[in-house]
């Protein structure tokens, strides 16, 4: 294999941002005590900016480069060596980490800029972008990883970041737990990432290729091919162990549970972690491992079922909720799921395409939700919102952009990507009618709730309360300006992927093509009409849910009530009690796991400690007749010796009687004897 | 004519006396001179045999060691009598009988 490009600067692309965060984690509370917020906003700030330009010129430098050699490295130094395993800490960047990069670098740093507007009375700012840098820091390991092993320190990484700003405002004990929960889910994913990994490693040590680089891994994948695990076909357990994973960090059945609770976060991590960036890590990854997935076609289709229900029972849920930013958690985990559809039905490049489109547009609706938040003082009911648009135009208009673009209307950019994914799922290989008509079902959905969002908080009668109406005003140009360019992208990016079908020459997925080289191009073509027919389908069904939303809540020619009543409001109940899913996970899985602690407390008092007790009063008694012995023959022994010398003591002094002319005759005696002695 | 005999014959005369002088006298100063006695009967013996005997020096030698240590044991000897003295008000060694065992 040719040795790719190597450049030296890449590694700055995750360090700068580390270095504001070990900059502001150690000596931000100082330096915003003594010099202000400003400090700490250019501390965070700037390096998110020039890691941006840094993933410019990697960009840049991958143009220049032949589509199939579009591969730079940087290794910085070798990490693990030991035995037949060798992991480098190292960074690549090809097209797809490059899509990833400009998109953390990018969206992330246009969310630092707004966050110091919306972050502006919090004390503890610089813990906030301290956090917030670490975490893009740990999200552009994750993407420019050169190994599974330093992805999955970008994936923990993440993780934790994560957990720390949705639990920011901790001293609320409901925000700590939100935090938890998403940190403890999110494990139970990693289990299966890393009995993944361990597997993918042990059976490509076994056919002699011990690796976790990706380069490597890609070009030995074929050992896989017969290699089997217990009975099964050892790509697709490693795949599906992968992608257990990936449905934590991505937030798909059954591991979503955690997204919806992680609104307790500040709304701009919210809209960065848990929109743009952190939650498409499991998108990532599968793509990343795209070379595996495509040799495991049950593990394919099982993903891509999992991705068209997540997307429609998100949906559902999302068209009830009262929290503008838990109707937008839904709307997440919809699209991620639509994401996860297009992986399913071995389309990755479609997958990344919407990845990109849904950062801009739904990191602008979450910093729209929270510039309406912010000018109502930390209110995010709906019900308490309405007629916004008179004081708010820059949000609304900036709002009214993304949700065209969520909706798939032509042509913002969602209509790009979501029809790639919804034709992908009809024509490929993988996919079916049943999976497009699923992801076609909530396509309408998505365009009712969205916009049923926009007319409930910005359209109609004021429903705000008088207190709260006097002090609104348009939000600060440091959070409107991120708006207003996070819109024109969520415009512009779409065209980047204009079908071959609409006379574009889809470029996204040509530049993606060399790190989706396993994908066979699939066989099976379809005719260009039955493509437009598929599209005109796909926006009917948003301009349905689009009047549907508008009769519901703008003229009112429809009666909400009606749809709550409907199926004696079985269904309504189910989807506003988001089909109880907590609740049986709290009986099934939580309750489980304290009866079992709890069972296990009793046999830990009774068996154990008992045993416990036993053993000691054995040892006890054991003490107990040794110190007898001890105390009685031992003591008994040295007591003998010191009486018999006190008595020959008291014996032999008398010897010493103090008169010298007795001496004298001893010693003379004493010669005599001697001198006799000797004689004889 | 004077043999070596005669000289031991002196010599051990003059070791009876001193040695009847130390067992028999109960004043510490008579006591010394006993040993004195001792010493110089020694003395005796050491120059009879230097005279008669290898027909060196090292027993003149010796004798005049004998002197000189005489006179130191004497120092040591009269200064404990002296402290005997004040202690006792007495230098007989009966009275002097405090430390037996």
């Amino acid at each position: 294999m040719d040795e790719p490009t190597s450049v030296a600067y890449l590694r700055w692309i995750p360090l700068l941002p580390l270095l504001g965060a070990a900059l502001n984690g150690v000596a931000g509370a100082p330096l915003q005590r003594r010099f202000g917020k400003g400090v700490v906003t250019a501390i965070a700030c700037l390096p998110v900016a020039a890691a941006f330009l840094l993933a410019c010129r990697a960009f840049n430098d991958l143009l220049a480069l032949p589509a199939a050699e579009r591969l730079l490295l940087d290794r910085v130094w070798t990490w693990i060596d030991v035995g037949a395993l060798r992991v480098d800490a190292a960074f690549a960047i090809d097209p797809l980490a490059a899509v990833m990069a400009l998109v953390v670098t990018g969206v992330g740093g246009l969310i630092h800029v707004y966050s110091a507007g919306y972050m502006h009375d919090e004390p503890s700012y610089w813990r906030y972008f301290a956090l917030l840098n670490l975490f893009t820091a740990m999200m552009l390991i994750l993407v420019l990883a050169d190994n599974l092993l330093l992805l999955f320190v970008g994936w923990e990484g993440v993780g934790l970041c994560s957990y720390a700003l949705i639990g920011f405002w901790y001293a609320n004990h409901d925000n700590a737990t939100a935090g938890s929960k998403a940190f403890i889910v999110n494990r139970i994913g990693d289990f299966g990432f890393t009995l993944g990994m361990f597997l993918l490693f042990w059976t490509m040590s076994a056919a002699g290729h011990p690796t976790l680089a990706f380069r490597e891994l890609g070009a030995n994948a074929h050992v896989l091919a017969d290699a089997t695990f217990l009975g099964w076909g050892a790509a697709t357990v490693i795949t599906a162990l992968m992608f257990v994973g990936a449905t934590g960090k991505s937030a798909q059945i059954p591991l979503y549970v955690w997204l919806p609770d992680a609104m307790a976060g500040p709304t701009p991590v919210s809209a960065l972690i848990h929109a743009a960036t952190m939650v498409t890590a499991g998108v990532y990854l599968i793509a990343r491992l795209d070379f595996l997935f495509v040799m495991a076609p049950a593990t394919l289709a099982v993903i891509a079922w999992v991705g068209a229900l997540t997307a429609l029972l998100a949906a559902t849920i999302g068209t009830v909720q009262t929290d503008i930013k838990k109707v937008l958690a839904y709307s997440t985990i919809s699209q991620l799921g639509y994401m996860v559809l297009a992986l399913g039905v071995a389309a990755p490049a479609a997958a990344v395409f919407h990845l990109m489109t849904h950062a801009f547009f739904k990191a602008c609706l979450f910093l729209g939700a929270g510039s309406v938040i912010f000018a109502l003082h930390h209110e995010q009911d709906l019900r308490r919102m309405g007629g916004l648009r008179a004081w708010m135009p820059v949000t609304y208009g900036t709002f009214l952009v993304s949700t065209l673009a969520i909706a798939g209307f032509p042509p913002f950019s969602g209509f790009f990507s979501k029809d790639e994914i919804l034709w992908k799922a009809f024509s490929s290989e993988q996919g079916g009618v049943a999976l497009w008509f699923v992801g076609w079902l909530a396509a309408g959905l998505t365009a009712f709730y969205m916009f049923r969002l926009v007319f409930l908080a910005f359209h109609g009668d004021s429903r705000i309360d008088a207190q709260a109406r006097r002090h609104l005003a348009e939000s600060p140009a440091s959070m409107t300006v991120p708006l207003v360019v996070l819109a024109a992208f969520a415009v512009v990016a779409g065209f980047v992927g204009v079908p071959a079908a609409l006379g574009g020459s889809n470029r996204i997925e040509h530049w993606l093509a060399p790190a989706f080289a396993a994908t066979t191009e699939h066989g099976a073509h379809h005719s260009a009409a039955l493509e437009y027919g598929l599209m005109a389908l796909s926006v009917g069904a948003g301009l349905a849910g689009l009047a549907l939303a508008h009769a519901m809540y703008v003229t009112g020619r429809v009666s909400a009530d009606l749809f709550a009543r409907f199926g004696g409001g079985v269904p309504y109940r189910l989807a506003t009690n988001k089909y109880y899913v907590d609740e049986i996970y709290q009986a099934v899985f939580v309750a489980g796991v304290l009866r079992l602690s709890r069972l296990g407390a009793a046999f830990d008092a009774r068996v154990v400690d008992a045993a416990v007790n036993g053993v000691a009063a054995v040892v006890r008694g054991v003490s107990r007749a040794n110190g007898g012995f001890d105390r009685i023959v031992v003591d008994g022994f040295v007591d003998r010796v010191a009486d018999a010398t006190l008595l020959a003591g008291g014996v032999l002094r008398r010897l010493q009687t103090g008169s010298i002319n007795l001496y004298l005759y001893a010693i003379v005696a004493g010669v005599v004897v001697v001198m006799i002695a000797k004689l004889l | 004519m004077i043999g070596l005999t005669h000289y031991l014959i002196v010599s051990l005369v003059v070791f009876a006396l001193g040695l009847f002088c130390v067992l028999t006298r109960r004043n510490a100063i008579g006591i010394l001179m006993g040993v004195e006695l001792i010493l110089n009967s020694a003395n005796i013996n050491y120059l009879a045999f230097a005279r008669f005997g290898s027909g060196n020096y090292d027993g003149q030698i010796f004798a005049i060691f004998v002197i000189m240590l005489a006179a130191a044991e004497a120092v040591v000897g009269l200064a404990i009598v002296l402290g005997i003295y004040q202690t006792f008000r007495t230098i007989d060694v009966s009275a002097t009988e405090t430390l037996r065992g």
